[in-house]
């Protein structure tokens, strides 16, 4: 797309799309390193991602900031109001994935002195690669914006629907065959349920994406994207 | 010479939009329809095969560059380029789908039934009442004095005036501020009752609240009556209009629902010009 005719509102546009792919970035970072605090219980680990939060939520406000004062001076147009509205919900989509995040690593200081069924710790650890995955392609998505890559995203989530419904049968079947296995059972449970919301997010965020590039809203497949 | 330049896309855009044969998708008649309306000054042509329905009872917004033909088209509309010498105008338009260049067709009558509140305000130099009262009489709107008063009076409110003249309706209309001579004129286009109301940039000389004023009355009057309103604020177009259309070096580039224009826009060229990115 060629240049505005006032310079300084391309500089604000880029600075708004750059801005969110740091913070994508960043939400990236801290998503894994709750999951590997979660799986190789290191509570070190998780305290940093629960204190790194803090600068998730503060880009998130900024980068809502910035939006709304390009709204107020420009009143952007067409494309260009596209992007800033994109750029508005992903941010807040992102803060949500950096909450998630911040409960997964509560999670792992909760659970640090008990014992991890392997085979229930395996089934965590392909559901959490399985949303980072998403999460990083959408944010691909979003730096190229590619609206097939955003699509192949969307529908990717059924995936990890199914993957979190057979962990969390999984998991009922533990907790019924040993009471003892409940106090850690719930707090899996809890995890695998916010990394399947975080694949709800990395949806949100591929309709955004759809939505920015094309001006249309993504058709609602007949079967809704999260059934978890 | 020709001085008008248009690039070669200008021209291939028009030639691919359909031809006034195919049936529109809306079953209604519309109010007025322009089929390949071209208008030269003198031997330079400012327009170029325009073709656009304007809706009953809907606000359109012309839409394009300075210069692009949008006065021009909107003259169109009630003959007023008739009162330009070098202005000729080829092509068909129709109200209530009745030929309005026809011979037999009073253009008095014409004006009365498309009103114009035009891009500069034009007072007459006569009092702010008579420049109201004016058509209403003339058109034999008001039989009695009080009745006059009454259309002067709801005019001017309806208009946004009132209050600020209400005291001196005696005074020369000339005499006002430029955004208050702008209210005068609306306030005189509505007057008569006009069935389509032509605008060019009506708000340009006023401040937020009379702009304000006046696009609640334009929502008002669409009601009653077809409003077809040229604007340079996108903004402007974007809250009064239903449609909108972007015209550029005297083509009509693109036409749709407004929504659609503003957030997605099919046409670079609109693209470029609502978001500023004209060179
Ligand atoms: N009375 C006239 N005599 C000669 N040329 C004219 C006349 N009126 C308009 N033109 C020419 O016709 C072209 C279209 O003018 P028009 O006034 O319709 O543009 P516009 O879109 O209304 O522009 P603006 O936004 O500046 O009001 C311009 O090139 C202009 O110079
Ligand atoms: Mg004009």
């Amino acid at each position: 797309m060629s240049e505005h005719i006032v310079t300084s509102y391309d500089e604000e546009l880029r600075e708004l799309a750059r801005s969110i792919a740091e913070m994508g970035g960043l939400v990236e970072q801290q998503l894994d390193d709750a999951v590997n605090a979660l799986l190789s219980t290191n509570s070190q680990l998780a305290q940093d991602v629960i204190l790194g939060d803090r600068q998730i939520n503060q880009m998130h406000y900024q980068i809502e900031e910035r939006a709304i004062l390009v709204i107020a001076k420009r009143q952007p147009m067409a494309q260009d109001l596209r992007e800033t509205v994109a750029a508005i919900r992903i941010s807040h989509d992102l803060e949500r994935v950096g909450d998630l995040g911040k409960n997964i690593a509560k999670r792992a200081l909760a659970i640090e002195d008990q014992r991890m069924n392997h085979q229930l710790r395996r089934g965590v650890e392909h559901l959490a690669s399985l949303g980072l995955r998403q999460l990083k392609d959408v944010l691909d998505a979003y730096g190229s914006r590619d609206v097939q890559k955003a699509i192949s995203v969307w529908r990717s989530d059924d995936e990890i629907d199914a993957m979190y419904v057979s962990l969390f049968r999984e998991m009922l079947t533990y907790m019924m065959e040993d009471p003892r296995n409940i106090g850690m059972c719930t707090h899996l449970l809890f995890c695998a349920k916010n990394i399947e919301r975080i694949g709800d997010h990395a949806t949100n965020i591929a309709e955004t994406i759809t939505y920015l590039v094309t001006g249309k809203q993504m058709e609602r497949a007949a079967t809704a994207p999260s059934a978890g | 010479m020709n001085d008008i330049s248009h690039s070669p896309s200008a021209a291939k855009a028009t030639a691919t939009k359909a031809p006034p044969e195919v049936p529109q998708e809306s079953a209604a008649v519309p109010k007025m329809r322009a089929e390949k309306v071209s208008v030269h000054y003198a031997d330079k042509q400012a327009l170029f095969d325009v073709d656009l329905d304007v809706p009953e009872n809907q606000v359109i917004s012309l839409i394009g560059p300075s210069g692009c033909g949008k006065s021009t088209f909107l003259r169109c509309l009630n003959r007023m380029n008739d009162t330009i010498d070098i202005a000729r105008v080829s092509g068909h338009i129709t109200l209530d789908g009745e030929n309005i260049y026809d011979k037999a067709l009073d253009v008095v009558e014409l004006r009365a039934r498309v009103g114009m509140v035009f891009q500069k305000p034009n007072p007459f130099p006569k009092s702010i009442f008579e420049n109201v009262a004016y058509g209403p009489r003339i058109h034999g709107l008001a039989s009695a004095k009080r009745d006059l008063e009454e259309i002067v009076a709801t005019s001017l409110q309806r208009a946004g005036l009132f209050n600020e003249v209400k005291d001196r309706l005696d005074e020369p209309g000339t005499g006002l501020s430029g955004g208050q001579q702008q209210r005068l004129c609306i306030a005189r286009a509505i007057a008569v009752n006009p069935e389509v109301i032509l605008m060019d940039e009506p708000c340009s000389a006023l401040d937020p609240i009379a702009t304000a004023k006046v696009e609640e009355l334009i929502d008002e009057l669409r009601e009653n009556y077809t409003i077809v309103i040229v604007t340079h604020s996108m903004q402007q177009a974007a809250r009064v209009s239903q449609r909108t259309a972007m015209f550029h070096l005297g083509y009509l580039v693109e036409e749709g629902p407004t929504d659609m224009m503003f957030t997605n826009p099919t046409d670079k060229r609109t693209q470029d010009y609502i978001t500023g990115r004209f060179g």
